[in-house]
């Protein structure tokens, strides 16, 4: 373990060292101080989708409109730009070859690059969360949050469901970081690897609305990115939160085994 | 680092192997004394080679890019292995480092398998495939400190010191995106340094460096061999491989054609002359009819023999006894680039092969 550390540790100064890192977290940071910008200088707001009809009530409702908004492209987006790159990017710099001839073995310096990508995914939508609940805060009060059924929450309580909402936000988003890291992995090309993942979560979300896939849309990847609003109810429905875990790891395990077995295998002929 | 120290090096040998004071067995002037061919530690067992490939193949599809490929680089060697682009040398090197797996045949370093055992079996071992290639966006230092983190046991105590080798400490701050080639290739020599190899795999080191950076990366190479390091030396610079190496592997299409000592190689092709005589053309029948001369030819102003070092003798006896007057008599020796192109090009090539 001592090894996958090192690597880890060590994917993290280089995620610092690189540009394209802030493009995401911008993006964290940038869509909810623009969405708030926009209900500020405006009147309306999303009534049509949920918690869009309370931003105005509470600005503890911002982060999980953002939640909503985000799992359509934003954060599987995000989450792609460093999953997807982080073993591509070796291979298009030729550095693979210069690491993988050193004293730590694939298998660490691949759990060191899993371990990399899945804290850019809580950074990110940490940060998310921090700026969005912060400006919206600012723009609309620390009021109660209303929920989907029942009373409104206290603004504390709030709070701590807001982070208990992310975590299980986190469950599907790791997941797309799976197989963002896969398809890394796979294609050895950052772009392709980072589209692919895109692409795989539109059309999920795609399949998700289209009507006779019923029978199919509780087990797509993105429709765990609605689990957490059973959390936001009176009372609590965790059912939804306990087919997220499975159906999430369900897609998240098998990605990464593969992942992994094609990294311990692969012969490094380019660079 | 340990588990290979029970493995030669030039240190650990028993004074039998080592030759004070005079130049190694095969190896230019001005290497150290250490004598190739020796592999037995103290104790008299059989030390593990730094290099055994036994039977090296790689395949890609119908592609053949490595064939059949046996290498022994013993301790203490600087070992040349040669061959036009494309003839698998790196492909080769790629197999020795464990970084594709061969289709057939086997590898061991020190022993130590590298596709079995991974990166146990690069224990002692360093080098670089292609250019050496670093993160662009870090520092040299932050490069080196990375990979020394990567090694463990005391690496990152080497920087400093492999950066002074490579001449680097002025610039080993600078981001490495902005380093000329040359300057990669020695961050190249600095990242295997920080190691501390006992075996140091280098793949065209001085490619794209120009006239002084190559004197420079031949020097480095030098030093490195006369401190203990055993080298091996993918190029095609064959003036850099006569100067530096006392063994060669010359590869052409895949296939090892020639695998030895330089100086057995060099001696060889011995037996060329050059005579100036008062009648070529009368010389040249008389050479002609003489056994243990072949390919007598005149040249302009002189006569072109290969012969036995005999032959030579008493040709000069049957001049003398037709009168035939001798101005000069010359023996030329072939060059390593001579011999190399004699070789890869009178060897049957076997088809298009990828890059390697």
């Amino acid at each position: 373990m001592t090894g996958a550390l090192t690597a880890y540790h060590w994917e993290l100064r280089k995620l610092v060292a690189q540009k394209r890192t802030y493009l995401g977290l911008a993006a964290a940071v940038g869509v909810p101080l623009l969405f708030v910008a926009v209900l500020v200088l405006s009147d309306g707001s999303p009534d049509e989708i949920p918690f869009g009809a309370a931003v105005r009530e509470s600005g503890l409702a911002i982060p999980l409109v953002i939640l909503l908004f985000g799992s359509i492209w934003l954060f599987p987006l995000i989450v792609a730009l460093v999953a997807g790159d982080v073993v591509a990017t070796e291979d298009g710099h030729g550095t693979l070859k210069t690491i993988l001839t050193r004293s730590l073995d694939r298998s660490s310096i691949f759990i060191g690059k899993a371990m990399a990508s899945a804290t850019y995914a809580v950074l990110a939508l940490g940060l998310m969360a921090l700026v969005a609940g912060a400006a919206g805060v600012l723009a609309f009060g620390f009021e109660p949050l209303p929920t989907l059924s029942g009373p409104p929450l206290q603004p504390a309580r709030a709070v701590v469901l807001t982070l208990l909402v992310l975590v299980v936000y986190l469950m599907p988003l790791l997941a797309v970081a799976a197989i963002a890291l896969l398809l890394s992995t796979a294609t050895r090309n950052s772009t392709a690897a980072v589209v692919a993942t895109l692409m795989g979560s539109l059309i999920m979300q795609l399949l998700g609305i289209l009507p006779g896939l019923e029978a199919i849309q509780p087990y797509l990847l993105t429709t765990q990115f609605s689990a957490w609003m059973g959390l936001v109810r009176e009372p609590m429905d965790w059912a939804p939160v306990g087919r997220a875990a499975w159906v999430c790891a369900l897609y998240a395990v098998p990605a990464l085994a593969a992942a992994l077995v094609v990294f311990l295998r692969r012969d490094v002929a380019g660079g | 680092m340990s588990e290979v120290a029970s493995t030669a090096t030039p240190t650990d040998r028993g004074p039998e192997s080592s030759v004070a004071g005079a130049p190694p067995e095969g190896r230019p002037a001005g290497q150290g004394s250490r004598t190739a061919g020796d592999s037995r530690s103290n104790g008299g067992e059989p030390a593990a080679l730094p290099i055994e490939a036994r039977g090296l193949v790689k395949r890609y599809g119908e592609i053949t890019a490595v064939d059949h490929v046996d290498l022994t680089v013993e301790p203490g060697d600087v070992y040349g292995f040669l061959g036009p682009n494309g003839a698998g040398k790196t492909t080769t090197l790629r197999m020795l480092l464990g970084l594709i797996s061969p289709s057939e045949g086997s590898v061991r370093l020190f022993g130590r398998d590298p596709i079995a055992e991974g990166i146990h079996a690069l224990e002692g071992v360093a080098g670089f495939v292609e250019e050496p290639r670093f993160y662009p966006y870090l520092s040299a230092q932050r490069n080196l400190e990375l990979l020394a983190a990567y090694d463990g046991g005391g690496a990152t105590g080497r920087i400093d010191e492999a950066l002074e080798t490579v001449t680097l400490t002025a610039r080993r701050h600078h981001r490495v995106g902005g380093y000329s080639h040359g300057m990669k290739q020695r961050l190249g020599i600095a990242a295997a340094l920080i190691r501390r190899p006992k075996l140091l795999l280098l793949d065209e080191p001085a490619t794209g460096l120009d006239p002084a950076g190559m004197r420079d990366m031949r020097a480095l190479v030098r030093r490195l061999a006369d401190e203990g390091m055993t080298v091996l030396l993918s190029s095609h610079l064959l003036t850099e491989v006569e100067e530096l190496c006392n063994r060669v592997a010359i590869v052409r299409s895949g296939a090892v054609i020639h695998e030895g000592r330089l100086e057995d190689l060099l001696e060889a092709a011995d037996g060329d002359y050059r005579l100036e005589t008062t009648d070529d053309e009368g010389a040249l029948r008389l050479a002609r009819a003489h056994r243990g001369i072949a390919d007598a030819l005149t040249e302009p102003g002189a006569l072109g023999l290969r012969a036995e070092r005999a032959a030579v003798a008493e040709l000069t006896l049957e001049l003398a006894a037709h009168g035939i007057g001798l101005h000069t008599l010359t023996p030329r020796r072939a060059g390593l680039e001579e011999l190399f192109l004699r070789l890869t090009e009178s060897a049957p090539a076997t088809g298009p092969r990828p890059e390697a």
